[in-house]
């Protein structure tokens, strides 16, 4: 189990050092605490780092938890292993919910950049994000009168909800701009395309550890459940396991340390 | 290894009987320590966030960041994963590949940014697009409230 823990981390180093290679190349890199600044539920507030640090609790509570699955295996105590392989579980599948949460807020959460002169709203996809440099009000000004009538209807949308979307349609371009205030908006240009990709493809991998370590958690939980490794006489699998789960725990120490810590 | 009837023989490491309560103390101070070292990331993090550092001080927060998550490895690889209870030959089959990762992150890193220099000398047009500050809102709009 160990070496294949340390293929492992140099699949995740390798990722990781790629990105780190790509991000001391580039002039401009998105500061994390304006990506990552949002909440389940709480709106538009500014809340940098709130919703990572309640992720990366739960893992470390959940590695904590197979700590004392594995402590009760040590013992042959099959109803402890249930117990805390179950709150486990729960912790994986919390966090998985977690991760599901912050790339559908970031994906569908479209934001407004200037982009050829025009302004556009674009989420973060892997094709580009909208976290580059601030743009001057005065040239945003200028883009806003270039930018289409559809994407002056959406921008006017994200500001006020209380007009629909229909209505707005109908209104004359320069009404709709009268309705946007550019300078409050903090308007920014696109950022490095590679931010993207990075980013979806290292969570994304992570992600997929961590739910095939709840699908190997889930499958001893069962076998403990039956009774196999009583009869077996020992709980090494539990033991297995629980050094690919804390593995996936130490991971996220990395992916937290690069993507929204510095 | 030879008392151990029930293990397999795979277990390189001799499971010290420790007590119930001594473990479940070992435990819980290691979950104490990891959390109190995420705070800490965090609050640094926070404070690069309100305050405008210069560029060498935020450097210098960032490898400290660097080293405290350091920090949480080793003990979750020590204390969590028990490493630390295995031999010490068995500890360095693991621990000795790794070091190839200092050459790893030096060779890349140094790599993007050579990259970035010289393409900062040849290719102006690049810089320009890129490294405007001069395009920055004043004061006001530091940070942001999207």
């Amino acid at each position: 189990m160990w070496y294949f823990l340390m293929s492992d981390a140099f699949t995740f180093g390798a990722f990781l050092i790629s990105y780190g290679s790509i991000r001391f190349s580039q002039n401009f890199w998105p500061d994390p605490n304006v990506v990552f600044n949002a909440f389940p539920g709480a709106g538009h507030a500014n809340l940098p780092l709130a919703f990572v640090s309640l992720m990366t609790f739960i893992l470390i509570i959940s590695s904590v938890t197979m700590v004392l699955a594995v402590h009760e295996g040590h013992k042959g105590n099959r109803y402890g292993v249930i117990k805390w392989m179950g709150w486990t579980i729960v912790g994986g599948l919390a966090f998985l919910g977690c991760q599901a949460w912050e790339w559908h807020h970031l994906i569908t959460g479209e934001h407004v950049v200037l982009a050829d002169g025009k302004l556009e709203m674009i989420g973060q996809t892997m094709g580009g994000n909208p976290w580059g440099h601030l743009v001057d009000p005065a040239l945003a000004q200028k883009a806003l009168a270039a930018s289409s009538h559809e994407t002056l209807v959406n921008i006017v949308h994200s500001v006020n909800h209380t007009v629909s979307h229909e209505d707005l349609a109908k209104m004359p371009h320069e009404k709709l701009m009268g309705m946007v205030n550019v300078a409050e908006m903090h308007i920014r240009e696109k950022g490095p395309i590679a931010f993207g990709g990075y980013f979806y493809g290292i969570t994304g991998f992570h992600g997929f550890h961590v739910f095939s370590g709840v699908v190997i958690n889930f499958v001893m939980l069962i076998m403990a459940q039956k009774g196999v490794f009583d009869r077996r006489g020992h709980y090494l699998m539990i033991e297995k396991a629980g050094l690919y789960w804390h593995f996936v725990d130490l991971v996220w120490v990395f992916v937290f340390l690069c993507f929204y810590l510095i | 290894m030879e008392n151990h009837h029930n293990i397999s023989p795979e277990v390189t490491f001799a499971p010290h009987h420790a007590s119930d309560a001594e473990f479940k103390k070992k435990v819980r101070n290691t979950t104490i320590l990891l959390s109190i070292i995420t705070v800490i990331e965090l609050g640094f993090g926070f404070l690069m966030y309100a305050t405008d550092f210069s560029y060498t001080l935020d450097l210098f927060i960032k490898g400290v960041i660097i080293i405290l998550s350091l920090a949480k490895a080793f003990y979750i690889v020590s204390i969590f994963m028990h490493l630390g209870d295995e031999i010490r030959n068995f500890i360095m089959t693991i621990v000795v590949p790794l070091l190839l990762f200092i050459w790893f992150i030096l060779a890349f890193v140094l790599d993007g940014a050579s990259y970035l220099n010289l393409r900062n000398r040849y290719d102006k047009a690049y810089k320009e697009r890129t490294l405007k500050t001069e395009h920055h809102e004043p004061a006001p709009a530091k940070g942001g409230k999207e």
